[in-house]
């Protein structure tokens, strides 16, 4: 557990505010459990990625620059979300490249922004959350997270903490799973047919739930699931650490 | 007849097509894994293989720095070899010199490595408007003339073809017997070309790479006809994208380490063939090399400091195994030359961004492609930064069943997402539509874009009953 009461500011991400509210909800009660004073500021919208995603970069810019002048004076912000963490991170900075002012602000945002998993293991250096939950999950290792962040081994640790839970690696547990922010409405026969391969990969893993860290992968997924009626579930991580079954 | 221009527009329509087909998914699916798993095998067994990585990276960034003296230096010392450099601008001035040259060899056949660039500029169309018959001697090549297609796969070009549509083709074309065996199949297209090469009056290459240094060409294959090419006609001619200079004989071998191995997992490629200049007296080999130096658009590339990155490419082909949306769409969605991740980054450079403008979008940017790429070129970053440039410089077409402009959907956008109050009242309001289209929770049809795309093929959850802006109020603000 943390030694010192640490501040954090929790960003929800605009998904998880309007679509998975629980997200939030796990999250702010697993911080807490582990001493996080978590405050919540009630002018958050969106980190901007749609507008960067698609290629308009003024629209990306002034959502951003709201993004920077809320968390001015945060110690810490965590966001359950290694997509909107990677475009805070990575993208502010590109973004403001030409702004000295807002790129200062961006580049000293960078050093307080956390993504969940990341924050419990690096910052808290938590392993063990004291969640149990026996079931057998896989873990998605969404892109953004892994391949920007490079975050591969911090969700592993804290769901193998987990009591009574097995944790199964699928096949290609690194292929994308096809949401990829717009591209997910650009090309959609594309990427539904990566997320068939990724769920049936997730099956012959034996998985009962697929667990990530970005609410776009899941929703993209969950919709696959829902509208062919497969036997398989999603969940959020910061859902399953909150778990005390 | 074998199509030709640029057709990337058609991207969705033949993304689809290939989708739909199983065969041409299993064709795709089986070679783009071998591949992968090839050069992943091949990497891990190389210690220090993330060094040579950046090695090579370091190399070609310098060789952009200073490409106008490094292709001097290599035109000097080709001269010197006793060779001849041509200049084009164009891919026009390319045939026309390419064909000059053909005329002076006096044949009436060409015989062809495999070259990429000669697909970029349509020599062979060029050639054959000029009464020339353009030989392809590559057997990927070779099957695929005779289709009357372009390359899916930079390094495997017939990648999406089958034995028994390889036996097909020959049986329609060469008159053989129906064979699925490989082996029986080379032997075929082997019997057909052998009389090429004795017949042709000169042989075209591509090349790996060029050495400024030196003046030497470098050629590397797996099935001995490029070597065949450049030695047994009187004449031979490279063409050369002018990005492919590396600046001295001693850095080959950082590239060639990579090559063989992030291409097909090969430590060395069969043949490694280094050409520094024609015949000496006594030597076999051919009489006259000329090197035609293509810029095609590169140079304009080389201008934008961002996008010169792209240049740094050596045509491996690992970020096509890698991608799981050319894994889905194929090749020839791409609608031109170059294919897959590297393909969506320089056919817009190349040919414009307006015929190509949905091609930066053809990418859920997940960077597995830059995970493998032998000198790491950051191709999501690049992505999205053509995606800009796309959507300042050209006309975005009102997407199907949208009302609106998708510039003009994101201003509005990003309007309420400065305004937190009104982000609360946009929230409430959609909850109180929703209500219109949502059953337990989930949506499964949307008619107005963009959700309509989303409903085809996927559900839709329905906003939670009340976001965690609201739960946080009710929860939070009472303590």
């Amino acid at each position: 557990m943390a030694q010192q009461k640490l501040r954090a500011a929790f960003f929800i991400t605009c998904l998880g505010d309007q679509f998975f509210p629980r997200v939030g909800e796990c999250a702010v009660k697993v911080l807490r459990r582990l001493g996080v004073e978590v405050t919540f500021d009630t002018a958050q919208t969106c980190c901007g990625q749609p507008a960067f995603n698609t290629g308009f970069r003024d629209e990306a810019r002034e959502v951003a620059a709201h993004v920077l002048d809320q968390y001015r004076d945060a110690e810490y912000v965590i966001a359950p979300s290694g997509s909107c963490t990677t475009m805070v991170r990575v993208f502010y900075p590109e973004l403001f490249a030409d702004d000295p002012e807002r790129l200062r602000q961006a580049l000293e945002l960078k050093k307080r922004f956390f993504e969940f998993s990341e924050f419990i293991v690096k910052v808290l250096k938590v392993e063990d959350v004291g969640a149990s939950f026996p079931r057998r999950v896989t873990y998605h290792d969404s892109c953004h997270l892994l391949r920007e962040l490079g975050i591969e081994q911090e969700p592993r640790k804290l769901i193998g903490a987990v009591r009574g839970i097995k944790l199964v690696e699928m096949q290609d547990n690194q292929l994308c799973c096809g949401f990829g922010g717009t591209f997910s409405v650009k090309f959609p026969e594309v990427s539904v047919a990566m997320a068939e391969d990724k769920l049936r990969a997730a099956s012959l893993a034996g998985a009962e739930i697929l667990v990530a860290n970005d609410s776009g992968c899941l929703m993209h997924l969950a919709g696959v699931i829902h509208r062919q009626g497969l036997p398989l579930q999603t969940m959020h991580l910061a859902e399953l650490l909150a778990k005390q079954e | 007849m074998s199509e030709t221009g640029v057709q990337s527009g058609e991207i969705h329509e033949r993304g689809n097509t290939a989708l739909n087909n199983a065969h041409l998914q299993d064709a795709y699916r089986s070679s783009t894994l071998r591949l992968y798993t090839n050069r992943r095998d091949a990497s891990n067994l190389v210690p220090g293989f993330e060094r040579l990585r950046d090695r090579a990276r370091e190399l070609k960034h310098e060789v952009m720095e200073h490409l106008d003296e490094y292709l001097a230096q290599f035109a000097d010392n080709v001269e010197r070899n006793g060779g001849h450099v041509h200049w084009a601008r164009t891919s026009e001035q390319a045939c026309s010199i390419i064909i000059e040259l053909a005329k002076k060899a006096g044949g009436r056949e060409v015989v062809k490595g495999k070259t990429m660039v000669s697909e970029e500029i349509e020599l062979n169309h060029a050639l054959d408007a000029a009464g020339i018959r353009a030989v392809e001697t590559d057997l990927g090549e070779f099957i695929l003339q005779l289709a009357g297609e372009r390359p899916a796969h930079i390094v495997a070009p017939a990648i999406h073809k089958t034995r028994q549509d390889v036996s097909d083709l020959f049986v329609a074309n060469l008159h053989s017997q129906p064979t699925a065996e490989p082996e029986r199949l080379t032997m075929i297209a082997r019997k057909a070309l052998r009389e090429m090469f004795q017949k042709a009056g000169m042989g075209l290459s591509g090349a790996n790479f060029i050495v400024a240094d030196t003046g030497t060409v470098v050629v590397i294959e797996n099935e001995g006809n490029i070597r065949f090419c450049t030695t047994a006609p009187r004449i031979h001619v490279a063409l050369v994208g002018i990005e492919k200079i590396i600046p001295r004989l001693t850095d080959l071998g950082v590239f060639l380490r990579l090559l063989g191995r992030s291409g097909t997992g090969q430590k060395l490629t069969s043949y490694t063939s280094l050409l520094t200049g024609p015949r000496r007296a006594g030597e076999d080999g051919p009489d006259e090399m000329h090197v035609v130096l293509l810029d095609n658009g590169r140079i304009a590339t080389l201008a934008d400091e961002k996008m010169r990155e792209a240049l740094f490419c050596i045509r491996c082909g690992a970020c096509l195994n890698a991608c799981p949306v050319y894994r889905k769409i194929g090749g020839h969605a791409y609608g031109w030359v170059y294919s897959g991740p590297i393909g969506a980054l320089i056919t817009p450079q190349f040919t414009g961004l307006s015929g190509a403008r949905e091609l930066p979008f053809a990418s859920s940017l997940c960077g597995a492609c830059r995970d493998v790429c032998p000198v790491k070129i950051n191709i999501p970053d690049l992505l999205l930064h053509l995606r800009s440039n796309v959507q300042e410089q050209t006309p975005a077409p009102k997407p199907p069943g949208s009302l609106v402009k998708e510039r003009t959907a994101m201003r509005a956008w990003a309007w309420v997402m400065k305004r937190p109050r009104i982000y609360a009242l946009a929230s409430s309001l959609a909850r109180l539509g929703q209500r219109l289209y949502a059953r337990q929770g989930w949506i499964r049809h949307v008619s107005a874009f963009p959700l309509s795309r989303w409903t085809e093929g996927r559900d839709l959850p329905a906003l939670a009953p009340e976001s965690f802006h609201t739960w946080w109020r009710k929860h939070e603000t009472e303590k």
